[in-house]
């Protein structure tokens, strides 16, 4: 559990970051402040709440199943008994964090693999793009349902599975965007003095397409989400007993028949809150990227 | 007789970053039916802002002060019908880059017959034979084959010469070239240069000419007017502009400029750079470049001086300082050279 | 007899290949002497810019030979290791001083980063090193601070000799490197290259299309069009008595008092 605490710490740093960026750039928009700011209580409700809500969220009491919102219970509970608001607090963990590592996975990766083709060029560049045009081809989701069905259901094959999916599309734009900087004459210009190939990539042409990067795996941050939502809600996913908005949209389909649609409902309307915010903010990045290019 | 074109007191600014920033002050400038007026600066100077201003093409929440009248009718204050006569009929402008003003997906033909069709309800086939008239005109072979090609088929010197025919055709009483040659080849220029001397002759248009180059405006142009930081500083004959400049800014230029046929030891360069009216200092926009500058150049910004019949200056010291601006260089005069530098370098600090 | 600085001989590049094939450069010859300063001159189209390319490495020649003091250089550098002794040689100079920096790095980290290429430099040393080449094209301390767009297009372009300079190169490579440039600017620019030759002996390829600013720099002028060389010898001669008819035409189609475009056009 720490390790994911560490990882949700670091989030919420880099969120930060991207913060104080955006506050001096000063072009981030109302719109983009509001989404912002929900992102952040999202963050923050699944960085800390863990440690103010006590109750154990996988605790089953089936003698309280489908309640009201009570002292107790401030949400109300589940079909097993189980505190809703604990659930919804812990699911924010794992929620979050598997998109954030797809996305980290895929960026990094993406990235790694666009500088190195646009540097080469020539023919190890087309075998890249087409290697990439060849995984775009299939959607991520039946990608990830394969993974699945090869490693076993579970949140690592599916994290697995989205990066390599999720690694075309960032692969795609930072070739694009690395080709236009490579041939500009600064980079010539290093060239012919002697500097390697690696050092421009890294210090001159990646510094000056991070912009552009950051808002993409924000982007894909939200599609991330809900994929890995949607692989849970079908039961390919996080594994029960474990908190998951996605999971508990999914177990929460029953009690909405049963006329107790809170679970669903509350955890539809995060993931809803958190993608709509994610997209959001990813658009306003792009803009001023596209702006300072 | 009044002036085709008349700017009077004309003062721009535009906002930039939340505040207002000046680019034009206090602009004069008449252009007679049939004649050329070249407008020539540096980067900043607001020559092609005039061009915008006079076309309408300010953006908004530019603030705009003075008068621009065309024919006699305020030009600020056209609406509607009257607004889209005076841009798509009595003024027509040719730009730098003939390439960004055309649409890369639509053929020449289409893009020449838009106008006639639209703005003088012509039919298309007689839109086309006329677009067939204007390219031979404008001295390009095969023109029916030149209707069906795409921009991108076309070199940057046919380019603009479709660009000329195309702001002719709807016989404009004004063209507003905006560096129409700046862009190409010294060939092609001559080439387009006596295009556009061709069609004006034979049209009766009057040309308002942008260029960065003195040396091309003191050949295709009746009258020039140098602009400097957003005003005028001088206006004269063209002819006589390299000859006997009636402004220190432009003898500068003129002596910076290497010559063809000649190799100085060293170029009398005009220290500093050249600055917007925004950045302008107080007084004379040009005194911490100047050589021949006094203190009282600083104090107090110039007022237009007349100077005989030949034209005028925005220099205080030209009444004593006329026909000498070219006599010394100014050319291994270091010390001196530098503490200009720092000086013009202060005052846009 | 020792071998001329640098020696082109038939230098060809073509470009695609079957029907699309181009040849942008065709058979060009000449050589630049210890301390010369040669122009090439020549419209778009014509092969200048593209020699200059192959020159520096940038381009790989289609066919003939590009020596450097006798040593063939024809083969484009394939290791960091041989291109950072090349670029001891040759250097370049491009034309646009916008794109020709990175905007994110200071100016003097721009100049620090490339002489920490060539030289081991304690950090005291690079300092005083980038300070001297400030000195030397006209960058004070508190340019070198700034970033790119702080700085003019003439500041700029005094950078990018600033930074070719710091390899210390035998010839410097200027590709229309004062043609995006004011005309006061311009003279600057022009003084100072004169200045940085009288200083440091550095030879030039100077490339431009403007033939005033080729009879300030250049001792000797090659004329090109359409890949080709049309005219060639020292540059006085060349611009005051052509020979060729080409390049009649580019010196009658400069701008200039009693200039008449028609009759040019009609020629």
């Amino acid at each position: 559990m720490t390790a994911v605490a560490d990882n949700v710490e670091v989030e919420a740093r880099i969120i930060a970051r991207t913060a104080r960026r955006l506050r001096h750039a000063g072009s981030l928009g109302v719109s983009g402040w509001i989404a912002l700011g929900a992102f952040a209580a999202v963050v923050l409700i699944a960085a800390i709440g863990p440690l103010l809500v006590t109750t154990d969220p996988n605790a089953v009491s089936l003698s309280e199943a489908f309640q009201g919102p009570s002292a107790v219970h401030p949400l109300g509970t589940d079909a097993s008994g189980r505190d809703l608001l604990a659930r919804l607090v812990f699911g924010g963990r794992t929620a979050l964090i598997g998109p954030f590592l797809v996305v980290l996975c895929s960026t990094i990766l993406g990235t790694a693999l666009a500088l190195t083709a646009v540097w080469f060029g020539g023919w190890f560049d087309q075998m890249v793009v087409r290697v990439i045009d060849a995984i775009f081809a299939f959607p991520g989701l039946l990608l990830a349902i394969l993974a699945t069905a090869l490693f076993g259901a579970g949140l690592p094959a599916a994290i697995a599975a989205l990066s390599i999916a999720y690694l075309p599309y960032i692969a795609r734009i930072v070739r694009s965007a690395a080709l236009r900087e490579r041939n500009l004459p600064y980079v010539a210009a290093l060239r012919v003095q002697g500097v390697h190939g690696a050092w421009i990539s890294l210090r001159h042409i990646l510094p000056n397409i991070a912009g552009l990067i950051v808002a993409n795996a924000t982007l894909a941050f939200g599609f991330a989400l809900m994929d890995l939502a949607g692989l849970s809600f079908i039961g390919l996913g996080v594994q029960p007993p474990t908190a998951d908005w996605g999971a508990m949209v999914g177990t929460g389909m029953g009690g909405i028949l049963q006329g107790h649609p809170a679970e669903a409902l509350y955890a539809s309307a995060l993931i809803v809150i958190t993608v709509a915010a994610v997209n959001v903010i990813g658009d306003r990045l792009n803009e001023r990227s596209e702006v300072r290019a | 007789m009044t002036a085709l074109l008349n700017v009077n007191g004309l003062t721009v600014k535009l906002p930039v970053m939340g505040e207002l920033r000046t680019v034009l002050r206090d602009v004069d400038l008449e252009l007679e039916a049939g004649k050329t007026l070249g407008l020539v600066g540096e980067s900043g100077s607001g020559k092609s802002m005039t061009v915008r201003t006079i076309a309408r093409l300010l953006p908004d929440g530019a603030d705009v002060k003075g008068h621009v009248r065309f024919d006699g009718a305020e030009v600020f204050d056209l609406r509607g019908e009257a607004l889209r006569r005076y841009r798509a009929g009595d003024v027509s402008m040719v730009f730098q880059d003939a390439r960004a003003h055309t649409n890369p997906v639509r053929r020449m033909g289409d893009f020449l017959t838009e106008a006639l069709c639209t703005n003088d309800r012509m039919p298309r086939r007689a839109a086309e034979a006329k677009a067939i008239q204007l390219l031979a005109d404008v001295g390009i072979s095969d023109p029916e084959r030149r209707l069906r090609q795409y921009p991108h088929e076309l070199s940057g010197g046919l380019l603009q010469r479709v660009m000329i025919a195309a702001s002719v055709a709807v016989r404009p009483r004004l063209i507003l070239a905006d560096e129409p040659t700046t862009a190409l080849d010294v060939t092609t220029q001559a080439e387009v240069m006596s295009i556009l001397a061709r069609m004006q002759a034979e049209y009766g248009m009057a040309v308002l000419f942008i260029t960065h180059d003195l040396e091309l405006a003191g050949a295709v142009c009746d009258d020039t007017i140098v602009l400097y930081a957003g005003q005028v500083v001088e206006r004269q004959r063209s002819t006589q502009l390299h000859r006997d400049p009636l402004h220190p800014y432009t003898a500068a230029l003129v002596q910076a400029r290497p010559e063809i046929g000649h190799r100085a030891r060293r170029l009398p360069a005009i220290p500093g750079h050249p600055t917007t009216a925004y950045e302008a200092p107080g007084g004379c926009a040009f005194a911490p470049r100047c050589r021949f500058a006094q203190d009282a150049c600083r104090r107090a910004v110039p007022s237009l001086l007349q100077i005989g019949e030949q034209g005028s200056t925005r220099c205080i010291r030209m009444p004593d300082l006329h026909g000498r601006l070219l006599a010394t260089t100014g050319a291994g005069d270091e010390a001196s050279d530098h503490q200009r530098a720092d000086a013009a370098e202060e005052a846009t600090r | 007899m020792s071998a001329p600085l640098l020696a082109v001989e038939n230098l060809t590049k073509r470009f695609g290949s079957g029907r699309t094939e181009t040849t942008a450069v065709a058979d060009v010859s000449f050589e630049l002497a210890s301390g010369g300063s040669l122009g090439i001159v020549g419209e778009s189209g014509s092969g200048k810019t593209t020699t200059a390319r192959m020159i520096i490495g940038l381009e790989k020649p289609s066919g003939g030979r590009i020596l450097f003091r006798g040593e063939d250089r024809t083969q484009p550098a394939r290791t960091a290791k041989a291109l950072r002794e090349r670029g001891r040689n040759v250097q370049i100079v491009f034309q646009d001083p916008y794109t020709s920096l990175d905007r994110r790095q200071r100016i003097g980290d721009c100049l620090a980063e490339v002489l920490g290429v060539h030289f081991k430099l304690s950090r005291d040393e690079t300092k005083r090193r980038v300070r001297g080449l400030g000195e030397l094209v006209g960058l004070d301390e508190r340019q070198l601070n700034s970033l790119p767009k702080a700085l003019s297009g003439g500041q700029r372009q005094r950078v990018a000799i600033a930074r070719a300079l710091a390899a210390e190169p035998e010839i410097l490579i200027l590709d229309e490197a004062v043609s995006a440039l004011d005309v006061s600017i311009q003279a600057q620019i022009l003084n100072l290259l004169s200045d940085i030759r009288d200083e440091r002996g550095v030879s030039y390829l100077f490339i431009s299309h403007d033939l005033a600013v080729i009879r300030q720099v250049c001792d000797d002028t090659i004329v090109m069009r359409h890949g080709a060389v049309v005219e060639q010898g020292a540059t006085a001669a060349v611009l005051d008595d052509p020979h060729h008819a080409y390049t009649r035409l580019l010196r009658d189609s400069v701008p200039r008092d009693g200039w008449d475009p028609a009759s040019l056009a009609r020629s």
